[in-house]
């Protein structure tokens, strides 16, 4: 049942909705530079939730965080329910990750590749074999399942390490500019696939440098310098900062506290 | 400044670049716009002669890419799209090591170099590698730029980088361009089009297009509308659905919709919408972005 359906819009939802990320006054400091200064924020189940800022905001550090691969200097985080300080192993389980640096194995044949993360996440394997002729049909991939990541076009490869990161029905799945350089059609097209993902309940943390994208997202937050400066749906934050479309906004708030 | 003639190379069977023609003129700032695997890179590469094409010919400021390397080597400014400097050197060593293999000191061209290097000259003791995303892109910047070529090459040079520090960026080549380097830039953003002279629109080791953003958007002719309501998602999936719609794609926070004849009317589209129940409903006609002419040249191939 769809509920967060995408543009906004959508905020009376909220309450029945169930929290999967909670942070509160999240502090990361490197010596003494302090990477995220005091975050406080949730993500609801379903949504999609625009995770923007400019480069060296803090955006990867949260973001590892909230991934248990790094541990907070102060504060409380909570990932589809587990404290992120004690229960790492579970928050990874019940997440899925996917960036355009790190997706696939190029070597291994699109099989190959679904065997593997099916056995670092326990999906057995006649699970895993109903799963991945559901995932082939709807890519459209059912004859290549024997065909090397590495020789396919990049627009495929983002979309099945898509379909891979979230093979094991994670709660959420965080991506990490998942449409970087790809072309204007396969780059809509992969939000067709991040739709459905929401539609089937599955919590979407989104990076991205284009700020049309940030439209769909159903609430964005900006970082800068550390803070998260602006948290709303695309809707209120044109509002509140009179600007036309997102880029504006982004503008407005990276620009004025340089 | 640049004349490349029927350029082709190919990677085994993988055709990267395919009889590709334009000519870039002195003080041009001239854009190759497509996403990855156009053959930007393979074509840049051949036109810094670190590769050989093979068919065609291509000259730089008139010499030739096979035959007179050498001289085109030191005429030219070279950006990869992949940080190529010395992590393990400061920023003032990588600078210095330039000049010297161009045979040149860092004080001679320092004028051209000065609105870009005085943003990163605080961390001038820090390693190239410690830098963020932007300094190391400025960095980068200076040191292609340290023996005052005529001609300036940048691969990507704002992918992964932030809309602020990307407009940034741009008014930096708007700068060089004022001192009559000739630029050729490419890059994944459709919207960076707007700030070249001219543009090739690239897909799969193709040129779609080849002209100044303002004719390629001019000679777009299709009606084209945007459309939005309180459902978006919805509304994507009955506009697709629609027997007129040819194609409906998200722009932000409107739907850019085109009919698959020429004379469906806005107002077909609104009544349709309507009996599918959607409420606060827009439906205008607007101009086509360089976006657009990309979507609809690729939908033809």
């Amino acid at each position: 049942m769809c509920l967060w359906i995408g543009w906004g819009n959508n905020e009376h939802l909220k309450e029945m909705k169930e929290k999967v990320i909670e942070v509160k006054n999240l502090v990361k400091k490197f010596g003494s530079f302090v990477a995220n200064d005091h975050l406080n924020f949730d993500v609801y189940q379903g949504e999609i939730f625009g995770f923007l800022g400019a480069n060296g905001a803090g955006k990867t550090t949260a973001m590892k965080i909230l991934c248990g691969l790094s541990a907070p200097t102060s504060g409380e985080v909570k990932v589809a329910g587990f404290d992120i300080y004690k229960e790492t192993e579970k928050v990874k389980r019940n997440i899925g990750y996917m960036s355009q640096k790190f997706s696939l194995y190029e070597d291994m044949t699109i099989a190959e590749n679904i065997r593997f993360f099916s056995g670092i996440y326990g999906i057995s394997p006649s699970d895993r074999k109903a799963r991945q002729d559901v995932l082939l049909q709807n890519l459209g991939l059912e004859s290549s399942k024997d065909t090397l990541i590495g020789s396919l076009p990049l627009g495929w490869k983002q979309k099945l390490a898509f379909s891979v990161a979230i093979f094991h029905e994670p709660r959420i799945v965080f991506l990490d500019e998942p449409t970087g350089g790809v072309d204007p059609i396969t780059r809509r097209k992969f939000w067709d696939l991040i739709y459905e993902a929401a539609d089937r309940g599955i919590t979407v943390f989104v990076t991205t440098h284009y700020m049309d994208e940030a439209e769909y997202c159903n609430r964005v937050s900006i970082m800068n310098n550390g803070r998260i400066e602006a948290l709303d749906t695309p809707e209120k934050l044109k509002e509140q900062y009179s600007a036309k479309n997102m880029d504006e906004v982004f503008l407005k708030i990276a620009r004025n506290t340089e | 400044m640049i004349n490349v003639q029927h350029i082709s190379k190919s990677y085994k069977e993988i055709q990267a670049v395919s009889d590709i023609s334009f000519e870039v003129k002195k003080g041009e700032i001239f854009g190759l716009i497509g996403p990855d695997g156009a053959g930007k890179t393979t074509l840049m590469r051949i036109l810094m002669t670190l590769l050989i094409q093979d068919e065609g010919q291509a000259t730089m400021g008139g010499f030739d890419v096979i035959k007179d390397y050498k001289k085109i080597r030191k005429m030219v400014g070279y950006m990869p799209g992949r940080f190529s400097l010395y992590q393990d050197l400061t920023v003032e060593e990588n600078l210095n090591f330039f000049a010297t293999v161009f045979q040149t000191t860092v004080e001679e061209n320092y004028e051209l170099i000065k609105d870009i290097y005085i943003q990163i000259e605080p961390f001038k003791k820090r390693l190239a590698g410690k830098l963020s995303g932007g300094m190391k892109q400025k960095l980068a910047l200076s040191c292609a730029l340290i023996h005052k070529p005529e001609i300036l090459v940048l691969d990507e040079p704002t992918t992964g980088v932030d809309a602020v520090s990307r407009k940034e960026f741009w008014d930096m080549l708007k700068k060089l361009q004022a001192k009559g380097i000739t630029i050729l830039v490419s890059t994944p953003y459709m919207d960076e089009a707007n700030l070249c002279n001219r543009v090739a629109l690239m897909q799969k080791g193709k040129v779609l297009n080849i002209d100044t953003p303002q004719k390629l958007v001019e000679n777009y002719t299709r009606k084209l509308y945007a459309i939005r309501a309180n459902d978006m998602h919805q509304l994507i999936q009955d506009i697709r659905a629609y027997e007129k719609t040819d194609y409906a794609y998200a722009f932000g926070q409107y739907l850019h919709v085109t009919g698959n004849e020429d004379d469906v009317e806005a107002t077909e589209f609104e009544s349709y919408l309507i009996q599918k129940n959607h409420t606060k409903l827009e439906v205008f006609d607007i101009h086509p972005t360089i976006e657009d002419v990309f979507m609809d040249r690729m939908g033809e191939q």
